[in-house]
């Protein structure tokens, strides 16, 4: 069956599955009924624990679902650690069910599958060998790929059901209170690993760094934790953030970058008190520089800046330019160690942050958000999930989430070496045009023509490259050529859920 | 010689496929593709090639597209030509001129091109690069060497190099040659283009250049990053004194015209040709900074 995209979502997962095909962008007022996590009540005054082998082992049994956080990114030792375990205790049948993928658990995730240990997986995303091997059809049952906040959602509604979080902290306390902003392994934010926390029947903290009793300030907290094991290290400092972000000096990335900042400028919402998101990418940091200089020119402040952080926002909100950061998770150093000094840069859950099904997420506040884009077609739909070759490479992260805002901006190169990013259908649907207000290129601007006020608005500023997103991609077709259909098999291998738990596209195993 | 804006003319080596792909984007008054310096021996042919395709395959928006061959004492000096001429190239720039002979053989050579390749003779364009203290003193007559001239270039590396000594801040040892291709291009009433910059962390050294060689009176400069380009029209961006001085000689110009009248006058007094020529290098200054809209109306702040 065909959803409101153009996708066809097979009818047999459609049935078992028994999911909806995707419809709207517009949440509407529904009502929802949450769940709520077994307790394992506990008045001791100790919960920590040496061996992690007799926890996995009490705890974590055949067919059950199990949750990891990403806030290590690629400096993550608990991971693996944890699976190896598992894996070795020959339990079988296990739904993966982490808040994302980084590379250093790609091949312990494929020898998971290998021995049956794994058999379900969904996360926000997955790349490289991992990638490679779903998309080959590695995996019997198709991974599910949620965004950020629907991934909240998810575990809200019981669409998620945790029966064994392992989540790696920088610091704890005996009982379980635990940040992430102290510690040799800090990161920052915690907050995707709130959600595990709060709504998982067992959590179990890692930790290379006991401290006294009671840890604050408390982002996990001991009504929450059943387990604290003591490890020699959860991550790798050097790797969990990058090092001191460097702004580009690449011309391409700089010229798009200032015409994303044109385009917020000139746009309706750049006034007093507005809220924006950028992405962590060198372009991303780009526009926070522009932007820091135009708000500087225009004597305007931002209410709050939003999503994944990094230094240079950070540098905005201790210039005064910012007035907070609502921070889910923190890509450098410099953001993550401003958290534990600055009271404005506030640690959100993914769920304040982004989930639809809310009193009210941060997402549905924001003005503007700046988003990239692997693919984007000629409907404003973007790919932000398979490369080129219709190998999965990527993840949702918080995209179909932060293109909720009034005015979300996809800021993308018009090739990428001899591949084309705008095209006349992207491979992967992952978020729907109907959330995409302007796509940003080196060469042009186009605006979706649903979005009349800004086509107006933008006219009138001379200067502003306006073109129609068909005159894009001919153009870019004109550079790269045609390239030959990626063969894929019948077989389903992945699905992308919308915000909502509706199908947004079913992703098929490649034809070796 | 048709009057355009060339405040600006990037650089861009001819062997480099992503810069070559990219040279467009940037809004350079005049793209300068590199077959010469920045390419090695071993590379001649496949920027040539690369070059050709570009021309052919790509789209770059209204810049001049100006190529800058190998010399005429090279191997490559030849097949380039042919090959530039071929592509449909607007201006090719030979380089280390010293006379103009040399102009007149690239012009012969092109000539020959033209006429095998069925192309209208004297479509080509070509311009010359004044690289050293023989090609200074001559550069009057390189500038009325032929009526495809659209320019003279200067080029500070080989001439300080030549007049020994190197390239300092204040540009004293400059000055001379500067001044000589300055004159000698407004006497033969084509574009004066003023050398790089390379030094990409001295912001400041490239703004003072530029305003020097602004006030000297040159067309513009030539680039060796895109970067740079946004800092010269900056630079060349007119007041808006001058703009709107030069929307009332706009007026003042349409009025006569609705008389059917020859004497232009503004505020009582006649405005000569000078006068006029100026207001027109403003209103394309100001047009090309965004400064003022399709309408010709001023754009307030």
């Amino acid at each position: 069956m065909k959803n409101n995209v153009g996708r066809e979502i097979p009818d047999e997962i459609l049935n078992e599955k028994d999911y909806k095909t995707f419809k709207s962008v517009d949440i509407g007022n529904p009502e929802k009924q949450r769940v709520a996590p077994k307790v394992s009540v506990s008045t001791g005054d100790d919960k920590v624990v040496d061996s992690l082998e007799d926890v996995v082992k009490e705890n974590v049994k055949d067919g059950m679902t199990i949750s990891f956080h990403h806030h290590f990114r690629e400096g993550d030792f608990v991971f693996n650690k944890v699976m190896d375990i598992i894996i070795n205790a020959g339990i079988k049948d296990l739904t993966l069910a982490p808040s994302s993928l980084t590379n250093v658990m790609n091949d312990k995730v494929v020898e998971a599958i290998k021995a049956g240990t794994i058999t379900n997986i969904t996360s926000s995303g997955m790349r490289g060998s991992l990638g490679e091997a779903v998309s080959h059809g590695l995996l019997k049952n198709p991974v599910i790929f949620r965004s950020h906040g629907n991934r909240a959602r998810s575990i809200e509604e019981g669409e998620i059901n945790i029966d064994v979080a392992f989540l790696g902290v920088p610091n704890s306390d005996r009982l379980g209170n635990a940040n992430g902003m102290n510690g040799d392994a800090a990161f920052g934010s915690l907050g995707y690993a709130l959600m595990d926390a709060n709504y998982a029947n067992k959590v179990v903290l890692l930790t290379d760094n006991l401290v006294d009793y009671p840890n604050t300030p408390a982002s996990i907290k001991q009504t929450q934790v059943d387990y604290v094991v003591k490890v020699d290290k959860v991550g790798d400092p050097d790797r969990i953030g990058t090092g001191a972000t460097r702004f580009t000096k690449n011309p391409k990335d700089l010229k798009i970058a200032k015409m994303v900042n044109d385009v917020i400028i000139h746009s309706p919402y750049f006034k007093q008190g507005f809220s924006f998101q950028t992405g962590s990418g060198g372009a991303a940091l780009a526009v926070a520089r522009f932007l820091r200089q135009s708000m500087i020119d225009n004597d305007i402040k931002a209410s709050f800046a939003l999503g994944g952080i990094t230094k240079p926002i950070v540098d905005l909100l201790e210039e005064g330019l910012v007035n907070k950061v609502m921070d889910v998770q923190d890509f450098d150093k410099g953001a993550a160690s401003s958290m534990k000094n600055n009271k404005n840069q506030q640690e959100i859950d993914a769920s304040w942050y982004a989930d639809p099904d809310n009193k009210g997420a941060m997402v549905d506040q924001l003005d503007v958000a700046i988003l990239s884009a692997l693919e984007i077609d000629t409907d404003f739909n973007v790919n932000v999930m398979t490369g080129s070759n219709g190998v999965i490479r990527g993840a949702v992260g918080g995209h179909q989430d932060a293109a909720t805002s009034k005015m979300t901006i996809i800021s993308a190169p018009l090739t990428r070496g001899r591949i084309a990013t705008v095209v006349p259908k992207v491979s992967t649907v992952v978020t729907p045009g109907d959330s995409i207000d302007v796509l940003v290129t080196e060469v042009g601007i186009a605006v979706n023509p649903k979005r009349k006020d800004l086509v107006e608005a933008f006219k009138k500023v001379p200067g502003l490259p306006l073109v129609s997103i068909d005159e894009l991609q001919k153009r870019a077709e004109k550079i790269v050529g045609k390239p030959e259909e990626i063969q894929y098999t019948d077989r389903t291998v992945a699905l992308v859920e919308y915000r909502d738990g509706t199908l947004v596209d079913a992703i098929k195993e490649i034809k070796d | 010689m048709e009057e355009r804006l060339r405040r600006t003319m990037m650089f861009v080596p001819g062997n480099n496929s992503g810069m070559v792909k990219d040279a467009g984007i940037y809004g350079a008054d005049s793209i300068m593709f590199d077959l010469e310096d920045s390419v090695s021996m071993d590379q001649k042919d496949a920027a040539r090639i690369l070059v050709y395709e570009a021309l052919q395959t790509q789209d770059y928006g209204n810049a001049e597209l100006v190529v800058r061959v190998n010399g005429i004492d090279t191997p490559f000096f030849r097949s380039d030509v042919f090959a530039m001429v071929k592509a449909g190239i607007e201006v090719i720039r030979l380089p280390k001129v010293e006379s103009a002979q040399m102009m007149k053989d690239l012009v012969s050579t092109i000539e020959e091109a033209e006429k095998k390749f069925g192309i209208k003779v004297g479509t080509t364009h070509v311009m010359a690069a004044i690289e050293s203290a023989r090609g200074v003193m001559k550069c009057l007559e390189i500038a009325e060497s032929s009526d495809r001239m659209i320019g003279l270039a200067l080029s500070a590396e080989d001439y300080t190099t030549d007049m020994k000594t190197h390239r300092y801040p204040d540009g004293a040892e400059l000055e001379f040659a500067r001044n000589m291709i300055l004159h000698a291009a407004r006497a033969a009433g084509i574009a004066a283009f003023d050398t790089v910059f390379t030094n990409m962390n001295d912001v400041e050294g490239f703004e003072r250049e530029t305003k020097h060689i602004h006030q000297l009176g040159f067309d513009g400069k030539s680039l060796v990053n895109p970067r740079q380009i946004d800092w010269v029209n900056k630079v060349f961006e007119p007041t808006k004194k001058e703009i709107e001085n030069a929307l009332d000689v706009e007026a003042a110009i349409e009025e006569a015209k609705s008389k059917g009248s020859g004497v232009i006058s503004m505020n009582g007094q006649m405005v000569d040709r000078p006068v006029v020529l100026r207001a027109q290098r403003v209103m394309r200054l100001a047009k090309a900074s965004h400064l003022i809209n399709e309408e010709g109306e001023y754009i307030e702040e």
